[in-house]
């Protein structure tokens, strides 16, 4: 890490470098290939095809995994629509015991769960140890508790399910993302396809290993890798009764056009471009804090990123000095190493977007400043980024970028910092950071975003309700209001 | 054509009635529309009732500049004051329950007392969605025990600018049970009416006018079911659709359209609209905000 040969006075940070504290890999036992989990069995793709997942930390290739082709949607489908009947008929006693089960599975295999993430995704482990994985766990707690008490969600005496539930999800959370999907459809009493994401295919194959041991009724949840055809395979079947996606908001708009006119019940929740404003009054170091976890967790790569930055004129100089000094802090590099705070961008394709966005950026005018840090020579990497001087009218501030990237305006009342913050076609979070509780409460009501941190930011708990205002989507995911989109109210 | 009654009195001392001419509602104010075209509107024996504006796009897209423009008033009142207002609605509705009644019996071919019924029952329909303004929050919202030092509520939110297809048979009760539970809770409307029995629709627009009802909070078009629900489907600042007029092909059609800047769709549903509604079509047009807060000295 240090040069020697370095004088220390010249670079200060390294006087004080962290030695390498690397968490062991060895707690993973990765196969070489993976196939689908269809009807309680792993088997290959009916065509035979394969492709592999990387680690984008390294582009080390970590399996190959079965590619799912429309006879294995079918096929699935087919397993998840026979296992629906015997299912949605236990008593929620029963299926309560189930996710109890597999909720405790998942805490005791947490550590092997997050360094397979960490692996396959390239988020550093201390976020996979300390946010996805407890999360994971506490969504199937949290629902398991629903199943027998289903009665008392506000849908009616006695809600029933809906049937088979395809699910499409995300690789920036791969198994939270799976965790919102599959435990409410489970709780509630449907049976589960689920695609998981091209780049991050393997923490959905260990589920469907946890779901063995666990012993759940086979069919009740099959896992089926593959890219966007797959999914679009899956969106399309005829004997699908609900669709549930996460992801971007053009997949969304095709999803929502593919199931239109049936009777398939349909949630999504999509892009963001999240407005996260700082009063003058704000306590500006939290507030610093709170922006660096906005835009920095998980290397931006969230939809309700805070990825506007709307701060207060007057504060402007002074917030940007301290976020610009906190962001030299950070360390960026090997995501398995327990004091990395930012890790790798998980594919290429998508370093690709970042890249080409922030170059829009400078082209169009606003100022572009990075965090000075050393990248891996191998891997996908992009430095923390912040753009001052942006115009509302930049791609920076409309477009999603999906990556360690800030955008920064400013404004100078609250009126303009409503107007700034709701001037975008997403919904999904915002941001207020002041001492002023009146004006807090004042922002919360004005601002059109499905989730509102007032001081704090990117909190998640499976009690509280998540999802996006306008074209971030719609339904609810968590909490009581997640279970309307997976029941029949009767 | 065939002409109407419109004479009254014994045969010797007939005198001419007063006929309505029907307008379109926008933004609180009585247009004829942009096109300058009628239809005719006949009862359900093929007699001639009256000419209904034939609404145009242009017409639609005036309805949705002031429905948007009405939203942030009405939202932001509280929801007493919507409470008082729809409740204002249905006194004034109380008041014609026979013109309505004369209406629906024309529009869907119903003996009076049929059709008084079902005016007596969109009465009550709308006085049960009043009463929602300042309860619905609390059934559809609350506190979430979050596992962390967090003040966390969630509450429901209109969805924003909503365009209504109302029922094509049910020409009261059926606009009623979808016009109420749009608005009661703070989203604004563009309304389409029944193509073949607009006139309850047209004559609702009077009540509303004269009700307290700030102008835009509800829009009233009348003309072709799918001329006017194309654009508004296809509409970039439009929120949300109920398809409740739509027949299958027309909904499919005008959902895929939605999908563009992700509408809210309500799909058309039985078509009954005796059985007491729950939830739903409210919920529907409702999102849910969810603030969080740290707590600490």
């Amino acid at each position: 890490m240090t040069e020697p040969s370095q004088p220390a006075a010249a670079a200060p940070s390294q006087l004080f470098a962290y030695a390498p504290a690397p968490e062991s890999r060895a707690v993973v036992d990765l196969a070489p290939s993976y196939g689908l989990f269809i009807d309680g069995e792993f088997r290959e793709a009916a065509s035979g095809k394969t492709f592999t997942t990387l680690s984008p930390a390294t582009e080390e290739v970590l399996s190959e995994v079965a590619y799912g082709g429309e006879e294995d949607v079918e096929a699935a489908v087919r397993a998840a629509r026979a296992a629906f009947g015997p299912w949605s008929a236990l008593p929620g006693t029963e299926r309560a015991k189930y996710l109890f089960r597999i909720a405790r599975i998942i805490q005791e295999r947490s550590r092997e769960l997050a360094v397979l993430e960490t692996l396959d995704n390239g988020k550093p482990i201390r976020e996979t140890r300390d946010a996805d994985l407890p999360l994971v766990a506490a969504h199937f707690f949290y629902h398991a508790g629903w199943a027998d008490k289903l009665s008392w969600a506000g849908l009616g005496p006695d809600p029933r399910p809906l049937g088979v539930a395809a699910q499409v999800i995300p690789w920036n959370f791969p198994l939270l993302m799976l965790a919102w999907k599959i435990a409410p459809a489970l709780a509630t009493g449907n049976t589960v396809v689920l695609k998981p994401a091209e780049t991050t295919p393997l923490s959905a194959l260990f589920f469907a290993d946890i779901c063995r041991q666990a012993g759940l009724p086979e069919g009740v949840v099959n896992i089926v890798p593959g890219d966007g055809a797959t999914g679009a395979a899956l969106v399309a079947h005829p004997d699908v009764a609900k669709v549930a996606f996460t992801g971007s908001t053009a997949v969304g708009r095709q999803i929502a056009r593919t199931v239109a006119g049936t009777d398939k019940r349909l949630t999504l929740e999509l892009g963001g471009k999240g407005a996260n404003i700082v009063f003058d009054d704000a306590p500006l170091d939290q507030a610093v804090e709170g922006i660096v976890n906005g835009i920095f967790f998980n290397q931006g790569q969230v939809c309700c990123a805070g990825s506007r930055l709307l701060v207060q004129e007057s504060v402007h100089d002074e917030v940007l000095d301290a976020l610009k000094r906190r962001l030299a802090t950070l360390r960026v590099g090997d995501p398995l190493d327990k004091n990395t705070d930012v890790g790798a961008i998980n594919s290429a394709e998508q370093l690709a977007r970042i890249s080409e966005l922030a170059d829009s950026g400078e082209q169009e005018g606003a100022e572009r400043w990075s965090a000075p840090c050393e990248l891996p020579e191998r891997g996908y990497w992009f430095a923390p980024t912040v753009f001052t001087g942006v115009g509302q009218a930049h791609r920076i501030a409309r477009e999603e970028i999906f990556g360690p990237v800030l955008s920064v305006l400013t404004f100078r009342t609250p009126d303009e910092a409503v107007a700034k913050a709701n001037n975008t076609p997403y919904g999904l979070s915002a941001g207020i950071w002041t001492e002023k509780g009146s004006r807090i409460l004042m922002m919360a009501d004005r601002l059109r975003a499905g989730v509102v941190w007032a001081n704090t930011f990117n909190k998640f708990d499976p009690a509280s309700p998540f999802g996006g205002y306008k074209e971030s989507g719609y339904g609810r995911e968590g909490g009581r209001h997640g279970l309307e989109g997976y029941l029949e109210h009767a | 054509m065939s002409t109407p009654e419109n004479t009254s009195g014994t045969r010797g001392g007939a005198r001419l009635s007063v006929l309505k001419t029907y307008k379109l509602y926008i933004g609180g104010k009585f247009p004829r529309s942009e096109s300058g075209r009628v239809y005719e509107v006949t009862d359900a024996e093929g007699q001639w009732l009256a000419n209904a504006p034939l609404g145009s796009r242009k017409d639609a897209r005036d309805a949705v500049v002031a429905a948007r423009k009405a939203f942030p008033g009405w939202s932001g009142a509280t929801a007493y004051n919507r409470g008082q207002i729809l409740y204002r609605v249905a006194e004034m509705l109380e008041g014609r329950r026979e013109q309505f009644a004369a209406e629906v019996a024309a529009a869907e071919g119903l003996s009076q007392d049929r059709a008084r019924a079902l005016a007596d029952a969109a009465v009550d329909r709308w006085v049960w969605y009043a009463g929602w303004s300042d309860k619905i929050a609390q059934v559809l919202g609350g506190a979430n025990p979050v596992a962390g030092p967090f003040f966390n509520l969630s509450t429901p939110e209109p969805t924003g600018v909503v365009a209504v297809l109302a029922p094509q048979r049910c020409s009261l009760l059926g606009l009623v049970s979808v016009l109420a539970p749009v608005i009661v809770t703070g989203n604004t409307a563009v309304l389409v009416t029944s193509r073949t029995a607009p006139l309850p629709a047209l004559s609702l627009a009077e009540v509303l006018a004269t009700s307290d009802l700030p102008g835009g909070v509800v829009n009233v078009l009348s003309g072709d079911t799918a001329q006017l629900a194309r654009p508004l489907a296809a509409h970039q600042d439009v929120n949300a659709v109920d398809l409740a007029g739509a027949g299958p092909e027309l909904a499919a059609e005008l959902e895929a359209s939605a999908a563009e800047n992700l509408k809210r769709v309500l799909r058309p549903g039985s078509g009954d609209w005796s059985a007491t509604p729950g939830l739903e079509r409210m919920s529907a047009f409702l999102e849910t905000k969810t603030v969080w807060h740290p707590v600490g000295a």
